[in-house]
């Protein structure tokens, strides 16, 4: 059984937890931007977390099921439609055989989840269905998703009931306009002076339209690195906070190589890059430096509160949810502005050298 | 096994640089230059946590002079991993062992290689003299990365270091041959690049259809073997009819 594509929003990808195991081959992890998000869409659905879902930027797109199944969509608020039916984000929906799903824009967000009961079952590439789109690896031959495309589903329990989160889901903090994104120094902070590193926790950065799933842009404020901007190539995870000789901060996200050349200033906690990925282009940012015993405490802290949340969910039973409550389960970076669109293609500004 | 680890009248590899990547992962640094001394204590440290793991390590990536320690802290906090390193490397020692050695054919010149006689006019030499110089010595694997496959190399002769372009070249093609600064490149999926290129292999570095998608690791030996440009295309044909495999020579 299968579900088509009839309508593709312009970054629709196939992704999951990502491939592992062979970055010493060069393989990037890849995966979802927003993990506890694409977590939850599949939660909801009744499929083990690491199913392979939709990723979409900014919208959707329009789908259609060859059989009944249940459907979920995260990330942020979103326009669902199914026939007269409005659904609502952040809990599953049952969806009958033949009916068209119509997932439109994404409020407040960037990043956007659609999963379905049974998983999206493609074939792995190298122990993965995720999708990298430069190295044209995994999902549907390695690109995004376009009208005319059917993907194959894995098999789901078809009497299990829709469910939604029992409370209201926040993350900490996460609707504080203008809470910083926590940081670690290094591993290369010794290539820039005592002044640098200051200005990268006293200084506000912009999201620029510079950014893909390799690479975001950051600008507002320059960064130069007093012992140069060429480093011996090591390695890499999503996260670093790389600057090139241009003196932009560019934070790797989940489709970055696994090596490169630039001196890395700062790295973002993993509890926060889910957050810094969600933020509209525009938004404004600040940096916060932690030591890595106070970013363990709280990557620990958010992997339980997730799966505190993940193993209590409740059947949905129809009830309408208000949107109030729907805001709470806050898989939303804390960003207000709805007019979010994704930047152009990052190609030449991310650039690595090789 | 382990053979790096415990061979008799190796050379301890010791005080490395502990560098947190963020909350998941820490580079183990051995120097700061691209050094096959230090390299080679990045292989034997990857190697001692492949033969013997420590719970949590997830994965590790070894570069010039580096090795990146994918760890998950709900298992193992970073302070403790680095206790746990410091003693494993109190007890790694480096042999003489050496890698893998891969014969690699190369068809000099062409469209691919559109460097080679710019370059060897660069350097007060002939095209000729350029091909005998890069296959005249054994390179070694310093690391993969950039794109799946790709293989940076060093040990080329200093005649034939050569600057990055200014402005990269939109689309080189996976096999071709590089130099890009003093290192060498065999590159593996198409894609931009500042190198200059002097040629192709009939290999393919990657190729995610075969049994092992990735012929090269960090730590193998290569010789470069000018072959012509028939001889080149007939290897292809060949490889893709999957009537050859690449293989190494073996350990030395």
């Amino acid at each position: 059984m299968s579900l088509e594509i009839l309508q593709a929003g312009p970054m629709l990808s196939i992704q999951d937890h990502g491939r592992h195991g062979r970055k010493r081959f060069g393989v990037p992890s890849a995966g979802a931007m927003d993990r506890p998000a694409m977590d939850l869409a599949n939660a909801l659905c009744g499929n083990p977390l690491d199913a392979a879902a939709l990723e979409f930027a900014a919208f959707g797109g329009h789908l259609r099921a060859a059989r009944p199944l249940r459907l979920a969509v995260t990330g942020g608020e979103c326009d669902i439609r199914c026939g007269q039916r409005q659904l609502a984000a952040g809990q599953s929906h049952a969806i009958a055989a033949g009916e068209v799903i119509r997932i439109g824009a994404l409020k407040g967000a960037t990043w956007g989840y659609i999963a379905v009961s049974g998983g999206i079952a493609v074939p792995e590439v190298l122990g993965a269905r995720a999708t990298h789109l430069r190295f044209a690896l995994g999902g549907v031959e390695g690109r995004a998703l376009r009208p005319g495309d059917v993907l194959p589903l894995g098999q789901d329990d078809s009497s299990a009931p829709c469910l939604r989160p029992r409370e209201p889901m926040v993350r900490p903090g996460a609707n504080l306009a203008g809470r910083p994104i926590r940081v670690m120094l290094g591993p290369q902070d010794d290539s820039f002076d005592a002044q640098t590193l200051a200005r990268l926790c006293s200084a506000t950065f912009t999201v620029t339209p510079k950014r893909d799933r390799m690479a975001m842009v950051l600008g507002g404020t320059s960064l130069f690195a007093a012992r140069g901007h060429d480093i011996v190539s090591d390695g890499i995870v999503p996260g670093v906070i790389q600057v090139p000789a241009s003196g932009e901060p560019m934070v790797l996200m989940a489709d970055s190589q696994t090596t490169g050349g630039y001196p890395k200033i700062a790295t973002v906690i993993s509890a926060d890059l889910p957050r810094l990925a969600q933020m509209p282009v525009g938004a404004e940012l600040r940096f916060e430096v932690i030591p890595r015993e106070t970013a363990e405490d709280i990557t620990l802290a958010e992997r339980a509160r997730l799966r505190d949340c993940f193993s209590g969910l409740v059947p949905a039973s129809g009830a309408q949810l208000s949107s109030s409550f729907l805001l709470g389960c806050d898989l939303v970076g804390g960003i207000f502005a709805p007019e979010a669109v994704m930047g152009r293609d990052l190609m030449t500004a991310k650039e690595q050298q090789t | 096994m382990n053979a790096l680890a415990h061979t008799a009248n190796g050379q301890k590899a010791a005080n490395p640089v502990f560098l947190a990547v963020g909350d998941s992962a820490l580079a183990v640094q051995f120097g700061d230059s691209v050094d096959p001394q230090a390299n080679r204590k990045v292989i034997a440290l990857g190697h001692s946590l492949d033969s013997d793991p420590v719970a949590g390590v997830l994965e590790c990536v070894p570069t010039y002079r580096s090795l990146l320690v994918n760890y998950d802290p709900e298992i193992l906090r970073g302070a403790e991993l680095e206790v746990l390193l410091a003693l494993r490397l109190a007890d790694l020692e480096l042999g003489d062992e050496a890698g893998r050695l891969w014969h690699v054919p190369v068809v000099y010149g062409g469209a691919v290689g559109m460097d080679l006689d710019a370059l060897a006019e660069e350097k007060g030499m002939t095209p000729e003299a350029l091909i005998a110089l890069h296959s005249s010595v054994e390179c070694r694997v310093y690391m993969i990365g950039f794109a799946p496959g790709f293989t940076y190399l060093g040990g080329l002769p200093a005649a034939i270091h050569t600057p990055r372009l200014a402005v990269p070249r939109q689309s080189i093609p996976a096999g071709a041959v590089g130099i890009g600064g003093q290192q060498g490149s065999i590159n593996s999926v198409t894609g931009p690049s500042g190198w200059r290129f002097i040629g192709w292999t009939p290999w393919r570095a990657f190729d995610p259809a075969r049994a092992e998608p990735f012929l090269f690791a960090a730590g193998d030996r290569m010789r470069f073997v000018p072959v012509s440009a028939e001889a080149g295309t007939e290897i292809a044909e060949n490889i893709a009819a999957g009537r050859l495999l690449p293989t190494p020579e073996g350990k030395a």
